[in-house]
């Protein structure tokens, strides 16, 4: 169906996405508690002079934050899709098939037992939890003869998260560490510092390329199994790395904001309904929609009750309901 | 399978099941900080007790103890209803957002006027009921189509998405409000206990009294309605009337219950089906038992939890969910066809 786009308006589309992000991206560093000018934004971001107070703060608080909501969006959203296409399920989403849950478990673990540890290792963490999610996750999935129903995987995520993240509050309220996990669970982007970015920025840029470069072999495994083989595509090596790929994703986006359900859902669905099924503009278009949208909930929670902030994960909650029903009851057609 | 072989008389395991529940209340009566010991429990009970022991009991411990009794059989009763209605063993009013629909309703009732439960405690379940009615309708709306009737797994799909944005959504709400309020709502998204007193019993109780009766006089049906749509028409149930009676009373359980305890899910999951295992599928006797085992499961997570970390203790629904997600994939992969 997309695939017969005329190259016309696949461009057109791909040139008005990246202009939407960056108009986004300047919006976001503008719009806060304190007004700016733009003179001083461009200030900032040319990295020019200036250093009064003002550029200070955008250049530590802002900038920072609003660059780890772009590498989050991009890397939520790229996992959902590439989930999507793997497990030939609509509804995959990094933070409904028990990823973010595991992470979150396992963060909490961290931060009880060993309360030294530095961010590297807290992000390792992360990759190990949503590890040990996914595969309780499809894995029940996996111990059903023939397989669980799309719609049944999504309860079973949900009660693993349930359950993982029942482990986490309990964990954090046993060794009294549930301040320390709310900074990093319900935080969001609040407080994110340029170590951080620099820590999770390379990984995250890393796997998205990579998720890029694997995007033609994706699109034949999202049709067809079979064909994939018949094509000499070694699909058990392919997918590997992209699991491992969805996992490195996954992670480093809870290491930098914590828990998130919906954007990698949303974002991949309303690529394919402009740029259609051929993974090589999905995986992307998703990076660059995904950053557009992490931009525009990070500015509306802070803006919503400046100068107080709203925790973005409610709002892309709310802004996500609508998109999941709507995915179910068009779903339901061919996958129940 | 032979499921009548295996069901047991109703009566002996009541008997069983009561003595339980009063052993694990005077467990709970007597531990806590500021333990009391089995023969000072009754001491204090027939009024010989001295007044930090009269305190601790029936100020502190008694009005707990009824709320988590009262709101753990309430809860287990609507998933009771529920998993008979929509014929679907992963139905609770908890998985499916009914809860986290009256919570909404209880952030948005406190963002408006005072912060003071202790005042609300009788308006809190009526505001629950609203919003939790609201949200049941939104449900029906969403998982109803025309052709295929009332399909039970994407009534649940669409709940789990209902209860996630609707926890999204009292975030939202609350974010606007004092710190004092996040942090209310921070507790009861955790399903923490908090109508801890006697206001709060007494709040709760009519809704039990009336809803009970009428749900065990309404067995019958129950029992028609959880077979088949076809054999309901024919034995001449009102099928429609009776459904949309008894969802109704299944909401304003769960909405009755939440409204004191917070969001605690999988009680009305777990307790109803361990009833429907032991006593088999009879809602005459499937259902009074539901409602003991969920009383006694919640008053057991609560009395855990409140022990096991001092001072604050782990909320009941943390516990409960501990237990409960596994319990759910279990029947996620026993019943799926």
């Amino acid at each position: 169906m997309g695939g017969s786009r005329r190259p016309k308006f696949l461009v057109l589309g791909i040139v008005a996405s990246v202009a939407a992000l960056a108009v986004m991206f300047s919006l976001a560093m503008l719009l806060g508690a304190k007004e700016i000018s733009l003179r001083e934004l461009w200030l900032v971001l040319a990295g020019g002079g200036g250093s009064d107070d003002t550029i200070a703060m955008l250049r530590e608080i802002r900038y920072p934050r609003e660059t780890a909501a772009v590498l989050v969006g991009a890397a939520l959203a790229v996992a959902g899709a590439i989930m999507q296409g793997l497990t030939r399920n609509p509804l995959a989403d990094p933070g409904l098939l028990g990823l973010t849950a595991g992470a979150n478990a396992a963060l909490a673990l961290a931060v009880a037992v060993l309360p030294g540890l530095n961010y590297f290792g807290i992000t390792l963490v992360c990759f190990a939890g949503a590890a040990l999610g996914m595969f309780l996750v499809l894995g029940i999935g996996a111990l059903k003869k023939g397989g669980l129903s799309p719609f049944r995987i999504v309860l079973a995520g949900s009660a693993v998260s349930a359950f993982l993240y029942a482990v986490a509050d309990g964990i954090g309220l046993l060794f009294k560490t549930s301040k320390d996990m709310t900074m990093w669970t319900s935080g969001g982007l609040i407080g994110t510092t340029w170590g951080q970015v620099q820590a999770l920025g390379p990984v995250i840029a890393g796997s998205l390329l990579a998720a890029a470069a694997l995007s033609r072999p994706l699109t034949i495994l999202s049709l067809n199994e079979e064909a994939a083989v018949g094509l000499g595509l070694r699909t058990a090596t392919v997918k590997t790395i992209l699991y491992i790929l969805i996992i490195l994703l996954a992670g480093a986006a809870v290491a930098l904001v914590g828990n998130m359900a919906f954007v990698g859902l949303m974002i991949p669905h309303m690529v394919r309904a402009r740029f259609g099924t051929d993974y090589r503009a999905v995986i992307p278009m998703s990076a660059v929609w995904g950053a557009t949208f992490m931009l525009l909930a990070d500015t509306l929670g802070r803006t919503m009750y400046a100068p107080f902030e709203t925790p973005v994960v409610a709002i892309i909650a709310v802004l996500g309901l609508p998109f999941f029903l709507f995915v179910v009851r068009k779903g339901v057609k061919s996958l129940s | 399978m032979n499921r009548a072989a295996r069901v047991h008389n109703p009566t002996a395991v009541f008997a069983i099941m009561l003595l339980v529940l009063v052993a694990t209340v005077a467990a709970s009566l007597c531990i806590g900080s500021g333990a009391l010991s089995l023969d000072r429990l009754f001491a204090t009970l027939s009024g010989h007790g001295t007044s930090k022991e009269n305190l601790v009991l029936f100020s502190i411990r008694m009005p707990r103890l009824a709320v988590t009794l009262l709101a753990g059989m309430a809860l287990a009763l609507s998933g009771a209803i529920l998993q008979s209605l929509t014929r679907n063993d992963l139905a609770d009013p908890g998985v499916i957002g009914i809860n986290a629909g009256a919570g909404a309703a209880i952030s948005a009732f406190f963002l408006f006027f005072p912060f003071d439960p202790q005042t609300f405690a009788y308006a809190l379940p009526l505001v629950a009921f609203g919003g939790a009615l609201a949200t049941a309708f939104l449900l029906y709306l969403f998982s109803y189509s025309r052709a295929t009737g009332l399909q039970p797994v994407k009534l649940v799909l669409v709940g789990v998405g209902f209860a996630l944005a609707l926890s999204g959504l009292m975030i939202v709400l609350i974010s606007s409000a004092d710190y004092r309020k996040v942090d209310f709502i921070a507790k009861w998204l955790a399903g923490n206990i908090w109508g801890t007193d006697w206001p709060f019993v007494w709040a709760l109780l009519p809704w039990l009294v009336v809803l009970l009766p009428y749900t065990l006089y309404k067995s019958s049906a129950l029992n028609l309605l959880a077979m088949d749509e076809t054999v309901a028409v024919g034995t001449g149930v009102s099928v429609n009337r009776d459904r949309l009676l008894l969802l109704g009373v299944a909401v304003a359980l769960a909405a009755a219950a939440v409204s004191v305890t917070g969001g605690i899910a999988f009680v009305g999951l777990m307790a109803p089906h361990i009833a429907k295992a032991i006593v088999g599928r009879r809602h005459q006797s499937s259902v009074p038992l539901a409602m003991l085992m969920g009383g006694w499961l919640l008053l057991l997570a609560d009395t855990v939890g409140r022990n096991l970390v001092e001072p604050a203790g782990i909320p009941a629904g943390i516990m409960v969910a501990l237990i409960g997600g596994p319990y759910f994939l279990y029947l996620l992969l026993k019943k799926s066809p």
